[in-house]
């Protein structure tokens, strides 16, 4: 019997993931703690890398691991995996680094703000207050390059998605939904409630450091105007006017 | 530094080698080739002790002209080749001499030829690799007017060498290893789904859609995205089963099913649409025992290309048109040898 075979065990549990990779699944669900727990062993793997470890990646609630398969078997693997986990702190470090973004919210930079406020019980005035007041966190980047999934908002921001989807969204949106935000790597068509903008770049394979933000970076949003975004980016940074504070 | 000339090219001719691993945690997938063997092919029949960058050609080719000799090798997908004319074997290399045109026409079967050089495409390195992804902006497919830079041709002199012909292009039987999900279908629709003769619907670089059943899942809707690995099969939508292939997003929320096995990836990537495809649940251990690892596989391949140059009395072109035809077999090359002596 294979582990996929068996029951979903309590977290976390180890499965095969293609013939060279593992899933670490810490729960089944999303949760702050079950993602600071991959965030944490993925930090461990890359500081020490076990044998045959060839790359990690973490998810929501989950890690990704691919292996040299000449190298380490499956069951070696895991072995050692357990044993990183046992030693894993339950918490997840405080952030080094805070990404500050400029952007822009509302009207056509932001056309889903009055209904997300309704939704939510406020006023947008109110809601972006909160939201940039809010210091988020990348909780993993996927689905796209380079492309975050953010959270966690306060509760009142736990909003379905939409039923039918935005025809597109452009490079640098700022969605959310489920307490989380996407900020948009590409044009894109999306289910996401459809905040704001930014002139950031989550994928910008021209520059020197093609995807600026790592898992387990803290970001937070500053609100801008539009004219204050247009000239943002009319510059064509990729990092759109945000700066990175280093915490230690 | 020779310099390689796109005539012409079909819509999707682009430079592909073994894709860039290591940025998963960026959200970026390994990518490359969509048939990673044809690639191993390749370095073997030109005697490379590591695979080079290529041109993968989706359906059809294009013309080519060469600024300088080159040793080629034509893989993957059967396609008509002809150099000013005259037929060339597929699953073989051959020497090009400078300003020959090369026309490398449809696929005869299966999607993805590949072209590749001795020396290698020479474009600068994106991220740790020559792939293009052009979704995600990295690089985009060839068109007429563009020129490939092409590293020195190692040994000018090495012999052609031919392949037997793989079977991967017709579809058949793939092999799946259980994934994180696979205990989430029923038992009966597991059943279902390997007692399912499936056909080949869209394809792209992305993944693979099938006809032929749909297989949903209560609990669909509230499954967290979580990674999703080259090979799985994941429910889409009403679900319609979809193999995913070397352009993968990297996180996904979509049921899957189990893992094609790497061994089985390329015949599923070179499935044309209305190719019948199965599919087989193996054990992990099988599948260990059955995958050789990259560089085993190409050291394998490398014992099997055989080289044609060294029968006496031969031509290229005359081997082209027999190799095409399938008539070469072991014993007339003995029988040839006999008679020569």
């Amino acid at each position: 019997m294979s582990h996929a075979d068996q029951p979903f065990a309590a977290s976390p549990d180890i499965l095969p993931l293609g013939l060279d990779g593992l899933l670490v699944r810490f729960a089944r669900g999303f949760s702050d703690q079950a993602n600071a727990r991959a965030l944490a062993l993925h930090q461990a793997l890359c500081t020490d890398p076990p044998q045959g470890y060839l790359e990690s990646a973490p998810a929501l609630a989950s890690l990704q691991l691919r292996f040299d398969r000449a190298q380490v078997d499956r069951a070696a693997l895991k072995t050692e995996l357990h044993a990183r986990l046992a030693a894993l702190p339950e918490t997840a470090p405080r952030p080094a680094r805070l990404w500050h973004i400029p952007a822009a919210f509302g009207d056509l930079n932001g056309p889903q703000l009055a209904e997300t406020a309704a939704l939510a019980g406020t006023t947008p005035e109110a809601l972006i207050a909160e939201f940039t007041a809010t210091e988020l966190r990348v909780l993993a980047l996927g689905f796209a390059p380079g492309q975050p999934y953010l959270g966690t908002l306060p509760p009142r921001w736990d909003l379905p998605r939409l039923d039918a989807l935005t025809p597109q969204v452009p490079r640098g949106a700022i969605t959310t939904a489920i307490r989380q935000v996407v900020l948009f790597a590409n044009l894109s068509p999306t289910g996401w409630r459809w905040l704001g903008r930014t002139a950031f770049r989550p994928f910008a394979p021209e520059a020197e450091t093609p995807v600026a933000l790592a898992p387990g970076d803290a970001l937070r949003f500053h609100p801008i105007s539009a004219p204050e975004l247009d000239a943002l980016l009319d510059t064509g940074d990729p990092l759109g006017g945000a700066r990175l504070e280093r915490r230690g | 530094m020779s310099m390689l000339s796109i005539l012409s090219a079909g819509p999707a001719v682009s430079v592909q080698d073994l894709g860039r691993p290591g940025w998963l945690a960026s959200g970026l997938a390994r990518g490359g080739a969509a048939d990673r063997r044809a690639i191993l092919e390749a370095a073997a029949l030109l005697d490379l002790p590591a695979p080079v960058a290529a041109l993968e050609m989706a359906g059809t080719g294009g013309r080519f002209r060469l600024a300088q000799p080159h040793r080629i090798a034509l893989t993957g997908a059967p396609m008509r080749a002809r150099l000013d004319g005259t037929p060339l074997a597929w699953n073989a290399s051959h020497l090009i001499p400078a300003g020959a045109v090369l026309e490398i026409g449809p696929a005869e079967a299966g999607v993805y030829g590949y072209l590749s050089f001795a020396g290698g495409i020479a474009t600068p390195m994106r991220l740790g690799a020559r792939a293009t992804q052009a979704p995600a902006g990295l690089g985009r497919p060839l068109r007429a007017g563009d020129g490939l830079p092409l590293a020195p041709n190692p040994a000018p002199d090495a012999p052609p060498r031919s392949l037997p012909p793989p079977d991967r292009f017709t579809g058949g039987t793939l092999r799946v290893i259980p994934g994180p999900q696979t205990a989430l279908f029923a038992p009966e629709t597991r059943a279902r789904f390997y007692a399912t003769a499936f056909r080949a619907a869209q394809g792209n670089r992305q993944g693979l859609t099938l006809t032929g059943g749909l297989f949903t899942l209560a609990e669909a809707r509230s499954i967290l995205s979580e990674p999703v690995a080259e090979g799985d099969i994941q429910m889409t939508g009403a679900g319609v089963p979809a193999i995913l292939l070397a352009e993968c997003q990297t996180i996904g929320g979509y049921p899957r099913i189990g893992t094609v096995i790497p061994a089985d990836l390329p015949r599923a990537a070179q499935s044309a649409p209305g190719t019948v495809l199965r599919f087989r649940e193996i054990t992990l251990a099988e599948a260990e025992a059955t995958c050789p690892t990259e560089p085993a596989e190409l050291a394998a391949l490398r014992a099997e290309a055989r080289p044609v140059a060294a029968l006496p009395g031969d031509s290229a072109a005359l081997l082209g048109y027999q190799l095409i035809g399938g008539a070469i077999r072991g014993d007339e090359e003995e029988e040839w040898r006999a008679g020569s002596i």
